[in-house]
C-alpha cells in the first residue's frame, strides 16, 4: 500500500474519496475528481468537531476538561482558540490528534471529522498514519519538544520518510528545503546540528518545519510563541501565517493572547471552563463581544493609551472546579452582570448578530438585560 | 576530546597514589604480620625474615621501595606463598577473573536493559510486576545463596552442569549467571525508572504527533535518552565484575584472583593486598573514564574540551 491511498481506505463510505495524486485516465476517475473538488468548494468543512467531551479520571473525581464542544474549521482557515490556562484549549488540540494521555485522560464522546474521516472511529494504527501526515502539531516549548540526541535533519526527515515513503536521501533533500523555508540560514550545513545548538526561536522554526514536513491539511499550534521572547514571537507568527497561506494549510492557533488571535485569525472560539462560550469572526468578537468573559479578556489587555502606573485590569476570581460542574453558567461566579437565571440553568450557545457569531450568555440573548 | 582523555588518564595517577598510601598505612597499622602463627615462631626467626624482606625498615621507606618495584612492574614477593611472586599470582588468576566478569557483564546488560524497557512500556502491567519481582529477588538474594541454589538445581538435581572448575564452557554457565543476578536487577531497575521518566518527555509527545511507529519511537526516541543515566552505573558494575568475586570463585572453585581479596588480608600478605587494591582502583578509574567518554557519544549536548 502506498500512503496516497490511505484516504480512500480510511474514508467513510458515504463520501467518495479520491487520492490526490492518482492519474486521472478514465471517465469515472475524472467524475470522481470533480465530485471531490465540488465537495471541497461547497458543503464540506476541513474539520467538524461535534459534541466532543474529553475527561480525566483522577483520584479526586472526573475532570470535565473539554465538555460538549462543537466547532468547524474551513479549508485554509486560521481559527483561534482563546482562553485562560486550564480552560481546555490544549486538551481540545490533543483530542483532535487523539494524543490525550491515557490514562488518566479519555475522549468519552463526540465526533471529530477531518476531511470526511471520523477520527474517533479509526483504529489506533489508522490514526497514527494521519498524525503528521494530515495534521501537523507545533507545541509550546521548543526547548523540550525536540529530541536532544537526534540531529534536527533526522527529526525533520523522519516524518517524510515515514508518511511519504521517501528514501533517506530524498527525505534529507526535503528537510533542507523545509529548513530554508522556515528561515534557517545555511540549512544544508545545519542539518547535522543538534537541538541544543539552536536558540529558542530557531528551535521553534525547526518545530514548524517538522509539523509541515508532510504538507498537512491542518496545523495545530498550541501556544507556539508563549515560551519565546517578544521580539521573536512576531517573527514566528509571521512565519506560521505565510507558510500556512503558501501551503494552503488550515491552522488552529491556541493562545491566551487576544492580541495574537486578532492579528492571526479569521475566526475565534473563546473557551471557558471546558466550554466554548463565544465564537465568531474576529472583528465581531473584538468589536461586539456578546459574553462578559470575552469582555473581561479584552479589558485585561494592557493598552498603550493607559495612564502610567495604572494597575492592569483582571477578572476577579478563579475558573470553577471542573469536577462535576453544576448546571449554571460557569462564568456566573465571576460575572458582574449575573442574575439568578445564570445560576439556575446553563445557557446554550445561541446565534448573535454577525456572521457565524454565537455566544453562551442569558444576558445578551434577545430580550436579555445586557445591551 | 583527545586532550580531555589524556588529562583524565593523567588524573588517574594522583588517585592511585592516594589510594595506595591509605591502603599501605592501614595495612601496616593492623596488628600482626605475615609471620603471625598460632604456634608462635621464635623471635630470632621473625627478625631474620623481617630483615630478609625489608619489613624492619620504617613504613615510608617500605612504601617507597614498593612504589619503586611497581614502577618496574614488580609487585613484590608473597609472604604466604614463598615460592611465588605477586606477579605470578595475579598473572595466573586474572585472565579467568576478567573472563568471568565480562561474561557476567554482557549477560546482565543483555537481560537487564530489555527487562527494564519492557517493564516501563507495560507500566503497572503484568510484565512490569514480573520484572520488578525479578529485580527485587536479584537484589535481595545474597550471591552465595543464589550460587548454591543454582548448584543444587542444575548440578545436583538436574545434573545438567558441572559443580566446579573452569575447564570447559559448561563450567562457565553457573558462575556467570550467579554473578550476573545482582547487576541484572540493578540495571533493570535503573532502566525502568529512566524509561518511565523519558515517556513523559515533550519530545516523545512530539514523536507521537509525527505519527511514527510505536517501535521506532521506543527505539529511536526513547531508549537512547533513557540509557544516559544507565551508562553511569554500568562503569562501576563492570569494574566490580572484572575484578572478581570472592564468594562466586570460592563456591565454584574457580582459579581466579577474587579469593585473594579476603584471604590476603587475613594472612597479612602485604604484597597481594596492595596488588588487589591497585587492580580494583585502576579498574574503577578506567571504567569511569570510559563512561564519561561514552556520555559524549550518547548525548550530543556533552562535548569535552
Amino acid at each position: 500500500m502506498t500512503l496516497s491511498d490511505d484516504r480512500s481506505r480510511l474514508g467513510s463510505p458515504a463520501v467518495t474519496e479520491l487520492p490526490e495524486d492518482v492519474t486521472i485516465a478514465t471517465e469515472e476517475g475524472r467524475r470522481l475528481a470533480e465530485q471531490l473538488a465540488d465537495n471541497r468548494r461547497h458543503a464540506r468543512k476541513l474539520l467538524e468537531v461535534r459534541n466532543l467531551s474529553t475527561q480525566f479520571f483522577t483520584r479526586d473525581g472526573v475532570v470535565h476538561a473539554v465538555d460538549d464542544v462543537s466547532f468547524e474549521v474551513d479549508y485554509g482557515e486560521t481559527l483561534g482558540l482563546v482562553g485562560e490556562s486550564g480552560c481546555g484549549k490544549s486538551v481540545t488540540a490533543l483530542s483532535l490528534t487523539r494524543l490525550v494521555p491515557n490514562p488518566p485522560g479519555k475522549i468519552v464522546s463526540g465526533e471529530i471529522i477531518l476531511d470526511g474521516i471520523n477520527l474517533l472511529k479509526l483504529s489506533s494504527e489508522e490514526m497514527r498514519l494521519l498524525r503528521g501526515k494530515k495534521i501537523g502539531f507545533i507545541f509550546q516549548d521548543p526547548m523540550t519538544s525536540l529530541n536532544p540526541t537526534l540531529t534536527i535533519g533526522y527529526q525533520i526527515a523522519e516524518s517524510a520518510r515515514m508518511h511519504l515513503r521517501l528514501s533517506r536521501k530524498d527525505a534529507d533533500e526535503r528537510a533542507v528545503e523545509l529548513l530554508s523555508k522556515v528561515g534557517i540560514p545555511r540549512s544544508r550545513d545545519r542539518m547535522r546540528d543538534y537541538p541544543h545548538q539552536f536558540s529558542g526561536g530557531m528551535r521553534q522554526r525547526v518545530m514548524i518545519a517538522i509539523a509541515l514536513a508532510c504538507d498537512p491539511m491542518l496545523l495545530l499550534a498550541d501556544e507556539p510563541t508563549t515560551a519565546l521572547d517578544v521580539t521573536i514571537q512576531a517573527q514566528i507568527l509571521e512565519l506560521i501565517r505565510s507558510l500556512s497561506e503558501e501551503f494552503g494549510t488550515a491552522v488552529i492557533l491556541i493562545t491566551h493572547d487576544l492580541g495574537i488571535a486578532a492579528g492571526m485569525c479569521q475566526r475565534v472560539n473563546v473557551m471557558y471552563a471546558g466550554r466554548i462560550v463565544e465564537t465568531g469572526m474576529v472583528d465581531d468578537i473584538f468589536e461586539t463581544p456578546q459574553m462578559p468573559y470575552a469582555w473581561g479578556l479584552l479589558d485585561s489587555l494592557p493598552r498603550l493609551d493607559e495612564q502610567k502606573g495604572a494597575r492592569l485590569r483582571t477578572i476577579e476570581g478563579l475558573p470553577p472546579d471542573l469536577i462535576d460542574p453544576a448546571d449554571e453558567c460557569r462564568f456566573s461566579p465571576r460575572c458582574t452582570y449575573a442574575r439568578d437565571v445564570c445560576r439556575q440553568k446553563e445557557p446554550q450557545l445561541t446565534d448573535r448578530v454577525g456572521e457565524r457569531h454565537a455566544a453562551r450568555c442569558w444576558g445578551t440573548e434577545p430580550g436579555g438585560w445586557i445591551q | 576530546m583527545l586532550g580531555y582523555i589524556i588529562r583524565r588518564v593523567l588524573w588517574i595517577i594522583p588517585v592511585l597514589f592516594v589510594v595506595s598510601v591509605i591502603t599501605f598505612g592501614l595495612m601496616h597499622s593492623a596488628p600482626g604480620g605475615p609471620w603471625s602463627r598460632e604456634k608462635k615462631l621464635p623471635e630470632a626467626t621473625v627478625a631474620a625474615l623481617n630483615a630478609k624482606y625489608g619489613l624492619d625498615d620504617p613504613i615510608p621507606i617500605q612504601y617507597l621501595k614498593w612504589v619503586g618495584g611497581l614502577l618496574h612492574g614488580d609487585l613484590g614477593p608473597s609472604y604466604k606463598y614463598l615460592d611465588r611472586s605477586v606477579n605470578d599470582i595475579v598473572a595466573d588468576g586474572i585472565g579467568t577473573t576478567v573472563q568471568l566478569g565480562i561474561q557476567a557483564f554482557l549477560l546482565s546488560v543483555i537481560i537487564g536493559i530489555p527487562l527494564g524497557v519492557i517493564a516501563a512500556l507495560r507500566h503497572n502491567g503484568i510484565p512490569d510486576y514480573l520484572a520488578t519481582l525479578v529485580s527485587v529477588l536479584g537484589i535481595c538474594t545474597p550471591s552465595f545463596v543464589a550460587a548454591i541454589l543454582l548448584l543444587v538445581i542444575f548440578s545436583v538435581w538436574l545434573k545438567w552442569l558441572p559443580t566446579f572448575g573452569w575447564d570447559s564452557p559448561a563450567n562457565w554457565i553457573l558462575p556467570t549467571v550467579a554473578l550476573a543476578l545482582f547487576p541484572i536487577a540493578q540495571i533493570a531497575r535503573y532502566t525502568r525508572a529512566s524509561m518511565l521518566e523519558v515517556t513523559r518527555k515533550d519530545y516523545v509527545r512530539t514523536a507521537h504527533s509525527k505519527g511514527l511507529r510505536e517501535g521506532s519511537i521506543v527505539v529511536v526516541h526513547m531508549i537512547r535518552n533513557a540509557l544516559i543515566p544507565v551508562v553511569t552505573i554500568l562503569g562501576p558494575i563492570l569494574a566490580f565484575l572484572i575484578t572478581g568475586s570472592f564468594i562466586i570463585e570460592f563456591v565454584f572453585s574457580i582459579p581466579g584472583i577474587g579469593r585473594y581479596y579476603v584471604t590476603s588480608i587475613g594472612q597479612r600478605d602485604y604484597g597481594v593486598i596492595m596488588a588487589m587494591t591497585m587492580i580494583f582502583a585502576v579498574a574503577i578509574a578506567v571504567m569511569n573514564l570510559i563512561v564519561d567518554v561514552l556520555y559524549a557519544y550518547i548525548d550530543p549536548r556533552i562535548r569535552y574540551s
